[in-house]
């Protein structure tokens, strides 16, 4: 048990830190990066809750594709640290302080809310594993599955529209 | 694992998405805090999937029935559910990124007021 409070410690504060280093890195690419040692600090925790099944999803969907799929407009936009616009000290503080005041409030009103004793199964139980989730996504799922499908097509149609020189 | 320290973390990074979103300029830093706040979202949903599931065995072996069980799988698949739509989401939402840089070359969102005027 103690090698999985030292697993869960570390994975938090791993994911914390690169949050905090996306959003105050002023370079974008380094922001990307960071953001997805967040991904994978967050595939780690979904390991640690032996949901397999999202876990290698995260990586594959969230830091292979997408990810990539950012740091390529990045790249084709040439932005870097020179081009990277600034907002005013001010701005920055009132919205620090006002992301910080929504922590507040949050942690305020669930740190009492009586879930102390319930506690979240890591390191076993089998529903986060294929068989489960495709049984279930293809039986009780399957209209939203394939409507799902329609959404991507869309999507696709409707980014070839908007990126197309006109 | 307390379902209280998810909730705390989730809470964390969903907090540190919105300062990213308020204090950023760079559209495309915008999206990515976005996509930290959605991930929060389902990191959380997964605990509690797990949690669900922990009761429901606890429930059956009180009760003396097979330990065979399966709540808990909808939150995982909403989880899924939620990655398919973000994937959709970031594919328009770029190609709108980057039509907006062909035209204005700039990502900075501060230059997209023309609703103001």
């Amino acid at each position: 048990m103690i090698i999985i409070k030292i697993l869960f410690g570390f994975l938090t504060v791993v994911a914390i830190f690169s949050a905090l280093m996306m959003i105050t890195s002023k370079n974008p690419v380094y922001s990307v990066l960071w953001l997805i040692v967040t991904f994978f600090s967050i595939s780690g925790h979904y390991i640690l809750l032996n949901a397999q099944f999202l876990a290698i999803v995260n990586i594959i969907v969230y830091a292979g594709a997408i990810m990539v799929l950012f740091l390529f407009v990045i790249m084709l936009m040439n932005l870097n640290k020179e081009t990277e616009p600034q907002k005013n000290r001010w701005i920055k503080m009132i919205g620090a302080i006002a992301g910080g005041c929504l922590l507040l409030v949050l942690v305020a009103a669930l740190k009492d809310v009586g879930l102390k004793k319930q506690v979240a199964m890591v390191n076993g139980g089998d529903i986060g594993l294929i068989k489960n989730l495709g049984k279930e996504l293809f039986s009780t799922y399957v209209v939203p599955f394939e409507i799902s499908s329609i959404l991507f097509l869309s999507a696709m149609v409707g980014a070839v529209v908007i990126g197309k020189k006109e | 694992m307390p379902i209280n320290y998810y909730i705390f973390l989730a809470i964390a990074l969903f907090s540190i998405g919105i300062v990213g979103v308020l204090t950023r300029r760079n559209a495309i830093i915008i999206f990515m805090c976005i996509e930290l706040m959605l991930n929060a979202v389902n990191l959380l949903l997964v605990a509690f999937s797990k949690k669900h599931y922990l009761v429901e065995l606890e429930r059956l072996k009180v009760a003396g029935l097979e330990a065979v069980t399966n709540v808990g799988t909808d939150g995982q698949l909403f989880v899924f559910f939620i990655m398919v739509v973000a994937a959709a989401e970031v594919s328009v939402g770029l190609a709108i990124i980057v039509m907006m840089y062909r035209n204005i070359h700039s990502v900075d969102v501060n230059f997209l007021n023309r609703l103001k005027h």
